[in-house]
């Protein structure tokens, strides 16, 4: 009996294990929500640009750049997605260094967050973009819009379920992510379940901050695709409509 | 008035250029209902896109009265755009956007705001028909609404000119009906010129006052409907104008004569004079040799053009012959 309760919950007494969860979950919490909103927001800042950049920049694109500059764009995109993300995080430590002054800690860990997700926001961004009818925009320019009002009033503003989609993909992408860098150091859920449920074998405390983890993702992907459907003014069969781009949504996400 | 100077566009394309229109020169008076017609891939599409220049022809000039539009700055363009509306076969409305919004949209980029700009929405919704679709979203409409409150759009910058690129093209008889008396009030009333593109020719009988005809880039002919529908001048206009094209070279025939010739003429000079001397070209509808009291007799069945003058030509031509009689056939049913 006490043979399975250990191989099931560590050998540590549960009510120990309890009193740690009492100590550190709260803040555990609060450290995961706060560096995923952070991280996002300035993924955001850095990605979305890139990714109205990356749509209208092209050739025949709104507001077409030179070829030279969208290959360097594309190709600097490219391989921050391309690097796992483990590795990113150590790459990145005297950036943070230099950024936050330190390299561990919830704060230090938000600068890796940020340099894997903002490729990876851009790509969403684009990908939304590109579904606008290419009628819209013609229509658009045929009224004598400038190339900044075809973004801002047409481009963004019709592909706004689109993005609210990714932009739920992103930031659950980045709270698995940040979970991830508790393992350099990083706090939160992650470095709880590492620490405490890993490394010192409370295993019940690793369940929790899975569980913990699992309910954060399904609450924020329910929210998300709820405001997505809800604002959107095209479809009156809604259901399938959401089904198919949460679907599509889920393909994507950073190494 | 919009003058069209020789243009030509080519596309660049993986088996090399492809000319998608060539020298196209073209002008449409103010205040007319323009049709350009042609069968699909014609070119009008391109043709209409370069009289606003989203399409930047190859070669020519867009001249808008008196401005050319090739030689002016990107800004300028901009701003010369918000007096040239379009609506489309596909309506092109914001799709998050309700009515009114989208009709606010062209006075929103020209940098008008206040109330005035949701009356002036809420008056041409009026014109339109639709005042009590302000609040709807156009996923909400019919197609023939979506086109209505994409002309209450196209109005609201106050344009001169509307460009009306296969408009009707996605909408049932009835409404594209409905939609084209609409586009010929406003064209009455606003006094805005309109060019109307189409594969159809029901829509240009409807409602155009002139035509051209576009055939693999190249404007065939143009003129008005009357004219070039009574009697086109090209293969591509009677190609368009019968579409069931019984005869290709079969000519709009109104009155049928019958004559006839004894044996020592004969009829191929006769037409072919008929075609030289007085410029007037008859279908031969049928002939045959006939015995009469042991004489040969030639007769033939002509159908006579539909111009009166033409037709007046060829009888009094045809009366001046030696040997030749003829007779007026009033029941004849090809
Ligand atoms: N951007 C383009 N690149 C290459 N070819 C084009 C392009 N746009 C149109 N074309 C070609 O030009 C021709 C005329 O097209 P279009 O003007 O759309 O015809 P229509 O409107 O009369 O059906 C077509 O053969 C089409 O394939
Ligand atoms: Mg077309």
């Amino acid at each position: 009996m006490d043979e399975l309760f250990g191989t099931l919950f560590g050998n540590t007494p549960l009510s120990q294990q309890i009193a740690y969860l009492q100590m550190e979950l709260g803040s555990a919490i609060w450290e995961t929500i706060y560096s995923t909103i952070v991280a996002t927001f300035f993924s955001y800042v850095i990605g979305l640009p890139l990714g109205v950049i990356l749509v209208t920049g092209e050739k025949g694109g709104v507001r077409p750049l030179p070829g030279w500059l969208m290959k360097v764009l594309n190709t600097v995109v490219n391989l921050l997605r391309s690097v796992p993300f483990l590795i990113l995080m150590v790459m990145v430590i005297p950036l943070s260094r230099m950024i936050v002054g330190t390299s561990v800690g919830t704060t230090a860990s938000i600068i890796p967050l940020i340099c894997a997700a903002f490729p990876f926001v851009a790509r969403l961004v684009e990908a939304s973009l590109r579904e606008t009818d290419k009628g819209i925009l013609e229509a658009a320019q045929a009224m004598g819009c400038t190339p900044m009002q075809i973004i801002r009033k047409v481009m963004l503003p019709e592909a706004l379920p689109s993005l609210l989609i990714g932009f739920t993909t992103a930031f659950i992408t980045i709270l698995s992510y940040g979970a991830m860098s508790g393992a350099i150091g990083g706090g939160g859920l992650g470095s709880l379940a590492i620490n405490y449920g890993y490394q010192r074998q409370m295993y019940f405390i690793l369940y929790v901050s899975v569980v913990i983890l699992v309910v954060m993702v399904q609450v924020f992907q329910s929210l998300g695709t709820h405001f997505a459907v809800a604002l959107d003014r095209r479809v009156t069969n809604k259901r399938s409509k959401s089904a198919r781009k949460a679907h599509r949504g889920e393909k994507a996400g950073f190494q | 008035m919009i003058e069209l100077k020789h243009i030509t566009k080519r596309f660049p394309t993986a088996e090399g250029e492809f000319t998608a229109l060539n020298d196209v020169s073209l002008t449409i008076g103010d205040g007319d209902i323009f049709g350009i017609v042609g069968m699909s891939g014609a070119g009008k599409s391109t043709l209409v896109r370069c009289l606003n220049l989203l399409e930047r022809p190859s070669e020519g000039q867009v001249v808008i009265d008196g401005e050319d539009l090739c030689a002016m700055s990107t800004k300028e363009l901009t701003r010369r755009r918000r007096s040239i509306s379009m609506i489309f076969q596909h309506f092109n409305l914001l799709m998050q956007r309700t009515c009114l919004d989208n009709i606010c949209f062209p006075m929103e980029i020209a940098g008008k705001k206040g109330p005035e700009v949701k009356k002036k929405a809420r008056e041409l919704l009026d014109i339109v028909g639709l005042p009590d679709k302000a609040d709807a979203y156009p996923a909400q409409l019919s197609g023939g609404q979506k086109q209505r409150i994409a002309i209450a759009r196209a109005l609201a910058s106050d344009p001169k000119i509307l460009l009306c690129d296969e408009a009707t093209s996605a909408l049932d008889p009835k409404t594209t009906r409905d939609i084209l008396r609409l586009i010929q009030d406003i064209n009455r009333r606003l006094g805005i010129t309109v060019v109307i593109i189409t594969h159809e020719m029901g829509v240009i009988e409807e409602i155009c006052s002139h035509v051209a005809i576009l055939d693999h880039g190249v404007l065939q002919e143009t003129g008005t409907v009357e004219e070039t529908f009574s009697n086109p001048k090209t293969e591509a206009g009677r190609r368009l104008v019968y579409p069931d094209g019984v005869v290709l070279d079969q000519l709009p025939t109104s009155h049928v004569i019958r004559i006839a010739f004894n044996g020592s003429s004969s009829y191929e000079p006769l037409i072919a004079s008929l075609a030289m001397d007085c410029q007037v070209k008859v279908n031969i509808l049928g002939a045959d040799t006939r015995n009469v009291d042991g004489k040969a007799f030639g007769t033939m069945l002509l159908g006579l053009p539909e111009d009166a003058g033409e037709r007046e030509r060829a009888i009094q031509y045809i009366k001046n012959q030696p040997n030749v009689t003829m007779e007026e056939v009033h029941d004849y049913h090809g």
